[in-house]
């Protein structure tokens, strides 16, 4: 720049205009985001709601209702929120007489792309895992998701063995998935071909799942096993 | 979700699930600072300390709006920590290194924009991590940006003396590199994950 | 500071932002959630749509407060006002669509790194009356969808042999699975650039010599 350089004053009261300006504009998101959020929340949980529900019962036909509960060290409390750290999310699905039908939970765990979520259903009755619905998988198409269609995978969860061991603390046999064709046993799951790494996610979740919840749910089972039992 | 180990975290966000070629984070500097080597080995560590410092500092905002009940500012106050940890990195680099603060010039204050660092926040955040895995994934984070960008400054700095036709030259042909290093880097499927 | 007399219609500014100055094909910006959500025509759609509103609602308030925005601190501003629009759409679209909303993911908040909007927002909405701001984040945003459109189509196409969802060849087609991983998501945004590249050279041959 040629010539002689203006004397920049700065003055003080700019510092005073910038915060100002922030706050205000700041309150002004603020409460756009507030307002939006109070008008949307009602849909989404309804929309939640729906999926969760379609899942469900795609997994227990028979569910005429669907409670939500959680299970933690202190017994069976009524779903609120997000379940609290060491409690764990379940949904008690009961038949038109208000009787329970089976045990809904999610399990998860890291599959080849990232996280494989699995809903499972499970009845005391045969104390078994009678099937399963994939919630969400970003797996790759053609190998990995064939966890969702693959009919020989899929029996595998007609009747997995979950039982307990007689103290109730865990299950006395760790569900665990098999190289393709090795399946000896009740609690294991047979890989598919190919896509190993997925099957193996679906297993590890479930056992994850199924380890923390089923200590804590079966010793009060007895409270949620008719609809209203619980307040 | 089943409890992943540090280790494991760490393996899989350099590797298999690397930031720039597998997650499509971070690729506006990875497509604009990799042309030459010297400028990229900065930049990677540059972003990784902003990545590290986002990842404290978001985890513990996200304690604090939680316990508040206010999840909704969440973003705008990750945002606004990226900022202020960009503004500290620029002033130390400033007075520490010149040259390099010079070299890198305004791809500097553009690490506010990566996708790469607010994304370390949001994915800690979504997959509920703990302080310690989250420590892990943001540093795993940074080295595999680190990688990605170092490996592509390699290929291209000798692409620049191939015979290629011209109009291949810029984008494209970095995009065309980025995706072959996305394939190799596909080997690493599965790298970490539990048995 | 008035709007210049020079200043191109708005009418042209729409188609700028559109064709020659395409934010994917030609300034190859926001390139992240183009790659990243664009396995399908669907979720392209959506994420340009997202993206579209962030930019108007945002270029349109920035132009609306320029007066008021002291230099010093028209950055911060910027990213404070574009955020919160881009948790507002955070939210509609889980009013709207959970399926949109978990194909999008994380990408959704990341909106508010994404460099056209506050490249906009410091280009033109700064220093331009609402309506011509409005105008042509809309034509940059209208070309940002576009833009994701053609890859998420392609992608879909080889990789999937559907188009939203609708499956093309048949049941005996075997798709080219790669495309919609990330090594595909780079090489067809890849393809894409070349042609537009070669056209732009074609251009420039037949208006040099």
């Amino acid at each position: 720049m040629s010539g002689e350089q203006p004397i920049h004053i700065v003055p003080p009261v700019n510092s005073l205009r910038m915060v100002r300006t922030l706050m205000l504009v700041t309150s002004l998101c603020g409460g756009l985001i507030v307002a939006v959020w109070q008008w949307t929340q009602p849909a989404i949980a309804a929309n939640k709601k729906v999926v969760l529900e379609r899942s469900v019962r795609a997994l227990i036909p028979n569910a005429a209702q669907i409670v939500e509960y959680d299970a933690s060290a202190k017994g069976i409390t009524p779903a609120k929120g997000d379940p609290a750290a060491g409690a764990v999310r379940f949904y008690a699905a009961y038949d038109k007489d208000g009787k329970l039908d089976a045990i809904a939970a999610e399990g998860a765990a890291r599959g080849y792309s990232d996280t494989v979520r699995v809903l499972y259903g499970y009845r005391h009755a045969c104390e078994c895992i009678f099937g399963i619905q994939v919630t969400q998988m970003k797996e790759t198409p053609g190998i990995g998701d064939k966890i969702i269609t693959d009919p020989a995978f899929l029996k595998n969860f007609e009747s997995l063995d979950v039982s307990l061991t007689p103290d109730m603390k865990s299950l006395f046999n760790t569900v665990k998935t098999v190289k393709h064709g090795t399946k000896q046993f009740g609690w294991e799951i047979d890989a598919i071909a190919g896509a190993t790494i997925t099957s193996k996610a679906v297993g590890r979740g479930i056992n994850d799942s199924a380890q923390r919840l089923l200590p804590l749910l079966l010793p009060h089972l007895e409270a949620v096993k008719q609809n209203g039992g619980m307040q | 979700m089943e409890h992943e180990t540090l280790g494991q975290i760490f393996i899989i966000t350099v590797l298999s699930s690397n930031f720039v070629l597998a997650m499509f984070l971070g690729l506006c500097p990875f497509l604009g600072v990799s042309g030459k080597l010297e400028t990229a080995v900065p930049m990677g560590i540059a972003t990784s300390f902003v990545m590290l410092v986002a990842s404290l500092c978001s985890y513990a905002l996200n304690q604090l709006l939680t316990h508040f009940d206010l999840e909704f500012l969440r973003l705008i106050a990750y945002i606004a920590v990226i900022a202020s940890a960009v503004q500290l990195v620029e002033m130390v680099m400033k007075k520490f290194s010149p040259a390099l603060f010079r070299a890198l010039g305004i791809y500097l204050p553009l690490i506010t924009t990566n996708c790469a660092v607010l994304g370390v926040a949001l994915f800690q955040t979504a997959r509920d991590y703990d302080l310690a895995q989250s420590v892990a994934f943001s540093l795993g984070g940074g080295v595999g940006f680190s990688l990605a960008l170092i490996l592509m400054a390699g290929v291209r700095e000798r692409l620049n003396l191939s015979n290629l036709p011209s109009v291949m030259h810029g984008t494209a042909l970095s995009l065309m590199l980025a995706g072959l290093l996305s394939l190799a880097f596909m080997g690493f499927g599965g790298i970490g994950v539990a048995r | 500071m008035s709007s210049q007399p020079l200043q191109a219609s708005n009418m042209e500014q729409l188609l700028e932002g559109i064709w020659k100055q395409n934010p994917v094909f030609v300034m190859a910006l926001g390139m992240c959630p183009a790659l990243a959500v664009t396995v399908s025509a669907f979720n392209a759609l959506g994420m340009g749509l997202a993206t579209t509103f962030v930019l108007i609602c945002s270029c349109t308030l920035i132009s609306m407060l320029r007066r008021f925005i002291p230099r010093e601190v028209r950055i911060a501003t910027y990213i404070v006002i574009i955020a919160t629009f881009v948790t507002l759409v955070d939210y509609l679209i889980q009013a709207v669509s959970l399926a949109l909303y978990e194909a999008l993911g994380a990408f959704i908040q990341l909106i508010v790194v994404n460099c056209i909007i506050l490249g906009r927002a410091e280009a033109h909405a700064a220093k331009n009356q609402p309506f011509s701001a409005m105008v042509n984040a809309l034509g940059m945003g209208i070309g940002f969808t576009i833009g994701l459109f053609a890859l998420g189509s392609v992608r879909e196409i080889l990789g999937a042999g559907k188009l939203f969802g609708i499956s093309l060849f048949g049941d005996q087609f075997q798709p080219w699975v790669v495309m919609v991983l990330p090594p595909g998501g780079f090489f067809v945004l890849g393809l894409w650039l070349l042609f537009f590249a070669w056209l732009a050279k074609r251009k420039e041959a037949q208006h040099g010599a």
